[in-house]
């Protein structure tokens, strides 16, 4: 093994060193220890993009931790569709980090910094993994760094709301080993490679047990999703949080979906019995719902913030309708709508902070108030963030929606998907021009009786309208490179779905 | 009775309190549901390998039977993690019952809930 191939697992080992330093330096040498943080973010991202050009040439690479061969050491999977969550957790990893230090958020309370290295962490660590064990592992990491930033900065809200994020994650970690026992009970492996191998040659009497174990791990999967009726965790937590940590979290959501794409080909595929494809009759009804629930939300928001986390529940429903398909095109369309949700998302959320900072007593709630400065290119911003979320041309959302349309035609059950689809987008439309007229054509004079030229709200400079701008500014790239980004998607889809040939590399066999 | 069927419902007796306990509306005994439920996993986890009695978890020329001992291993990572996890949970619920002055899950005030606990 050459030394250019240790780089593989260089996007776990990165932030495992940054955090300790970040740590240790931080509360001397404040500087420094910005340094340390935004030179690891960036390395992470040079490392990522490396990673996706390598990765392109289709192989599947691995790494085999300690030199123990897979299936009795712990081994790394590297294809596609992990170096484009890679790139994705990356960049998104930045951007909360900019943001966090712009808006001096990472002031609000203590250890902002090896937090967000830990969650990098724990968020490479799951997309690397090709051990079952380990994902959960790698899970637990990123939940308990969340933890964390969930309660940065503190008050009431964010500690009620951190309290039932805690336990509903604690209960689907449990579920998550139960399932994680069942299957080890039956195949006697951990190696996700080996475990569909071993399952595709279990007995008739062990079918029952498979088939739960299958669809307890898939729900599992599906709380990490925020799928509905598994989502009620997710608005209230992330509608609280601080804007740049709810920025980093939109890629939370999709790392439940990332595990159900990784896993559900792999393990529970065509040969895998009563549990083949076990929960494809339930992942589209649930997607759906998913979609409807998520822009309904939209619509009836009272905050932007809590609009934005509306938002993440209904693109992870739309993504999960392409998902459901389990064909080649719609996975690919599903991986294109993946990366520009996320992006979209983050965008919302950061762009709710930069409202909520200039409206002083206002924040972010959907009521008219007094001109705030800068009021023209916020609004712009937040325009821009909501035609790419909803999906209208000429933005990514469009071309990504425009791309699961197509795909799911040929899909039984197409006619839901696509009614589902329209109908959310219009939802959408609507929620977002309201909230968007409101907060920045209309006027109103303080309802505090104050008069309207006292302008209350603080005066912020414009250098906090960074972050959002370079979430934009991808969102663009992505929708110009949509040729190339499809393309890729769609090759990770097929490299997904060719689970003996991962297998084979895995497991070193031809 | 078989060592089997006494683990398997001692593990089904723990799961129903852990999850009768997990949602109740105070902090207090959703906490304990949390380590009862817990304790049910470990053990769980701990039969995923068979449950063989007196053998050496390890491999050698030497025994013909032995027990799995990675079941052992992720028990042990596991309990650690719920360990911690448990802390956390009960520095947050405190943390939270502090502020709020309420030790609902939900963070209700308690006068609403007045006439459940009666």
């Amino acid at each position: 093994m050459n030394l250019s191939l240790h780089l593989v697992i260089a996007p776990i080992v990165i932030p495992a060193l940054a955090a300790p330093l970040a740590l240790l330096v931080m509360r001397s040498k404040r500087r420094l220890g910005l340094a340390i943080s935004f030179t690891a973010c960036f390395a992470l991202l040079a490392v990522a993009v490396w990673m996706l050009l390598l990765a392109g040439d289709g192989t599947v690479r691995t790494y085999e931790l300690g030199g123990w061969e897979a299936p009795f050491g712990i081994v790394l999977v590297f294809d596609r569709l992990a170096s484009i969550m890679l790139v994705l957790s990356a960049v998104l990893g930045l951007l909360a980090l900019l943001h966090a230090v712009v808006t001096r958020a990472d002031r609000a309370g203590w250890h902002f910094h090896p937090l967000l290295q830990f969650q990098l962490l724990g968020l490479n660590g799951a997309f690397l993994t090709g051990d079952l064990f380990n994902l959960f592992v790698f899970f637990e990491v990123l939940l308990i760094a969340s933890y964390g930033l969930m309660v940065h900065g503190q008050g009431p809200a964010r500690l009620k709301a951190g309290v039932q994020y805690v336990v509903v994650n604690i209960i689907g970690s449990s579920l998550f080993l139960i399932a994680l026992g069942l299957l080890y009970a039956l195949t006697g492996t951990l190696n996700m490679a080996q475990m569909g191998l071993r399952i595709a040659a279990l007995g008739p009497e062990d079918q029952g047990l498979l088939r739960a174990a299958a669809l307890l791990l898939v729900s599992v999967f599906a709380l990490k999703a925020a799928l509905v009726p598994l989502h009620l965790w997710l608005p209230r937590t992330y509608a609280v949080a601080t804007p740049a940590v709810a920025a980093l979290f939109a890629i939370m959501t999709k790392v439940g979906v990332y595990s159900l794409i990784r896993v559900v080909p792999q393990v529970f595929g065509d040969g895998a019995g009563s549990a083949a494809w076990a929960p494809a009759p339930y992942l589209l009804p649930a997607a759906i719902l998913t979609a409807m629930v998520g822009f309904a939300g939209v619509f009836v928001a009272r905050k932007l913030s809590e609009q934005a986390a509306y938002a993440i529940v209904g693109s992870t429903g739309t993504l999960l309708i392409a998902v459901a398909g389990w064909q080649v095109d719609t996975l690919g369309a599903g991986l294109y709508y993946l990366v520009h949700s996320t992006l979209a998302g983050a965008a919302l959320f950061l762009i709710a902070d930069v409202v909520a900072r200039r409206r002083g007593s206002y924040t972010d709630t959907i009521a008219s108030g007094p001109v705030f400065g800068q009021r023209q290119a916020v609004g712009l911003l937040f325009m821009v963030a909501a035609i790419a979320t909803v999906g209208l041309p000429p933005l990514s959302g469009f071309i990504g929606k425009l791309y699961i349309l197509g795909s799911v035609a040929d899909t039984p059950g197409w006619g839901w998907a696509w009614g589902a689809i329209l109908l959310t987008t219009l939802a959408g439309v609507i929620g977002f021009a309201r909230a968007g007229s409101t907060i920045f054509w209309k006027e109103a004079a303080p309802a505090d009786g104050a008069p309207p030229g006292g302008n209350h709200a603080a005066r912020v400079p414009g250098s906090d309208m960074a972050a959002p701008i370079a979430a934009l500014a991808l969102l663009v790239a992505l929708s110009i490179a949509a040729g190339p980004a499809t393309a890729y998607g769609e090759a990770a889809a097929m490299q997904i779905l060719d689970a003996p040939a991962t297998a084979r590399a895995v497991l070193g066999r031809g | 009775m078989s060592l089997e069927f006494l683990v398997a419902s001692g593990i089904g007796v723990l799961v129903a309190g852990g999850i009768y306990l997990a949602l109740r509306g105070r902090t207090f005994q959703v906490v304990l549901g949390l380590t009862l439920f817990s304790y049910a996993v470990n053990l769980f986890l701990f039969a995923s390998g068979r449950l063989v009695v007196d053998r050496p978890p390890i491999w050698s020329k030497a025994v013909n039977e032995y027990t799995d001992p990675l079941p052992q291993a992720l028990v042990l990572t596991a309990i650690v993690i719920t360990f911690g996890m448990t802390a956390l949970a009960v520095i947050l619920m405190l943390r939270s019952f502090l502020e709020t002055g309420s030790d609902q899950v939900d963070g209700d005030s308690t006068e609403e809930h007045e006439d459940e606990r009666s």
